[in-house]
């Protein structure tokens, strides 16, 4: 048995304390303690998350922007002090400039149906990354096809890192749109967003980050960044399901057509003439996910008290161990092995397929993630069906590592 | 707790290991595909069909330990079988999957009741039954079936 250090990182964050945030983590799963190294799928839920959802529904539950009585005031208010707490998280210059969506894959496909359908032509290219999540490729073949457009991907290359020259050389005059994950889901790389907003806007031409798996890891910039777009799930920072932020420069969205039809994004309606809501509400049609808002804000708060910087360097020093001592096990393989990584361990080994990993895993209490992660160009780059992934997040400690590496030699055994 | 050496069974490992029958069939009268999309697994069946008899059953792919040793097993199984005795099976086998073995299962399913295991695993009930499906698909003269 190894000893583990004790889990407490260098920038003196607490992860015991977060820990007990997590009323989940308490529990156990086939007898053993839960170690939940899932998180790239979906993040636990600290009890200021969930208790804002229940007291929102027992003392403040209304419908947003519309009644004059006090709840609604109320609920209005709330709902509209989460989208400036949004903008914070980003940076973003102005609250309008914040839209609630359903999550990331909302917030892509609102800007493909919106921007792309207004802005593709025939003949038009959109460029994108052989390192994409499904949801970062299938909105935009849609557009491509609608408008007999082309869409590419920048090659990456055997560590999984963006292939920078290649990309350089696939942006000119057809390319209308860039849109590019910040962190890989499957292989954990961080692009160089910034660089590629610059080489992109050297042509004119707008950039789309899905911020999915970088907003939980990460202090995100829009600003900084240059992009024109950026979208991030509620759910994977520590917040609800089926809320997520899309950020857009207003410069953009001004000029966009509206995604939905419906209330709220209306200023008058006639049988004729339909005159559209100013931002953002041109893009909340209907009544909104004001629970999922309120939890969202509460995550955002929470993880805004730890502090992204400290819940980074305790993920990458997690990272580093669990790379490190991963990399010892005779037979694994890490997939995805970029110099600037967050969160993700994705591997294989000989002669254990993923789904047996993750079964016999399971068994001793370790929560990961088998299979293709909805990122089957990213597996055929590297030549494999699928893969185990563990992903961590700011309550993983080093001990959990030593319980993972415990629980593949425990595969290894039944395969022997 | 389940234990995992109920799932993991030696045979079920062996076979995991050491397919039988894992090749393709030019000759094949049928074939089809099967495609779990959750995990990825992918088999193609080859059937010789003389009669109404199953003469030879191969195949090829790529799976985890269950679903590569359930259509190992499969293939020594079926093979000299009718297609309605193939299906009977099958449903026998299903049932045992799922946890609802006929009452003679013991006698019906013989080895193939070393799989007793995955009903404890629901999510690898789809793993155990892929090939199955996919021969079923070929008795039928389908060209591929998945999971979902």
């Amino acid at each position: 048995m190894s000893v583990a250090a004790k889990s407490v990182s260098g920038a003196g964050f607490d992860v015991e304390r977060a820990r007990a945030d997590f009323p989940i983590l308490q529990q156990k799963v086939h007898g053993k303690p839960l170690v939940y190294l899932d998180n790239a799928a979906t993040a636990q839920k600290p009890r200021a998350v969930i208790e804002a959802i229940s007291r929102y529904y027992e003392g403040t539950n209304s419908n947003v922007h519309r009644g004059v009585h006090y709840l609604s005031e109320q609920a209005t208010n709330e709902y509209e002090e989460v989208r400036r707490t949004a903008q914070k998280f980003l940076n973003a210059a102005d609250p309008r400039e914040i839209i609630f969506v359903r999550g990331t894959t909302e917030g892509i496909n609102l800007v493909a149906q919106s921007f792309g359908r207004s802005n593709v032509q025939a003949g038009d290219e959109i460029l994108i990354t052989g390192m994409e999540h499904h949801s970062n490729i299938v909105p935009w073949q849609i557009v491509s096809d609608e408008r007999a457009a082309t869409l590419r991907a920048a090659p990456i290359n055997d560590a999984g890192e963006l292939d920078l020259e290649a990309f350089s050389k696939m942006i000119g005059p057809k390319t209308k749109l860039v849109a590019v994950t910040h962190v890989s889901n499957a292989l954990g790389t961080v692009n160089p967003v910034r660089r590629m907003v610059e080489i992109a806007h050297s042509f004119q031409v707008p950039v789309l980050v899905d911020g999915a798996q970088a907003a939980p890891h990460m202090k995100v910039d829009v600003q900084a960044l240059g992009c024109d777009f950026y979208t991030f799930s509620g759910h994977k920072v520590y917040g609800p399901t089926g809320i997520g932020v899309l950020y857009g420069r207003a410069a953009l969205l001004e000029k966009m057509p509206p995604y939905q039809g419906g209330g709220d994004m209306i200023l008058s309606v006639t049988f004729e003439k339909t005159v559209y809501n100013r931002l953002p509400y041109k893009f909340e049609a209907g009544t909104p996910h004001i629970a999922g808002v309120i939890g969202l804000g509460a995550a955002l708060d929470y993880v805004n008290r730890l502090g992204l910087e400290q819940i980074g360097a305790h993920e990458s020093e997690l990272l580093r161990y669990a790379t490190d001592t991963l990399s010892a096990i005779p037979g694994l393989r890490i997939i995805g092995t970029a110099r600037d990584k967050a969160s993700v361990l994705s591997f294989t080994i000989e002669d254990i397929h993923p789904h047996d990993i993750g079964t016999i895993l399971d068994q001793q209490g370790v929560a990961i993630r088998t299979g293709h992660h909805c990122s089957q160009p990213v597996m055929q780059h590297f030549g494999v069906e699928a893969t185990a992934r563990a992903s961590f997040g700011l309550y993983n400690t080093k001990e959990e590592v030593d319980t993972l590496v415990r629980a593949i030699e425990r595969a290894r055994e039944v395969f022997e | 707790m389940s234990d995992l050496g109920d799932l993991y069974r030696e045979l079920i490992l062996e076979h995991s290991k050491a397919p039988r029958n894992f090749r393709q069939s030019p000759a094949a009268t049928r074939k089809a595909e099967g495609f779990n999309p959750l995990c990825g697994d992918r088999f193609t069946v080859y059937l010789t069909i003389e009669g109404d008899s199953i003469r030879d059953i191969s195949f090829q792919g790529s799976g985890c330990a269950i679903s590569k040793a359930s259509a190992s097993m499969m293939t020594q199984a079926v093979k000299g079988k009718s297609a309605a005795q193939a299906g009977r099976l099958f449903e026998s086998f299903h049932r045992l999957c799922t946890g609802q073995p006929h009452s003679n299962a013991d006698a019906e399913l013989g080895k193939l009741t070393v799989f007793s295991g995955v009903s404890e695993y629901p999510m690898r009930v789809k793993c155990a039954t892929l090939a199955w499906h996919t021969l079923q698909a070929a008795l039928e003269g389908k060209q591929e079936t998945t999971t979902e």
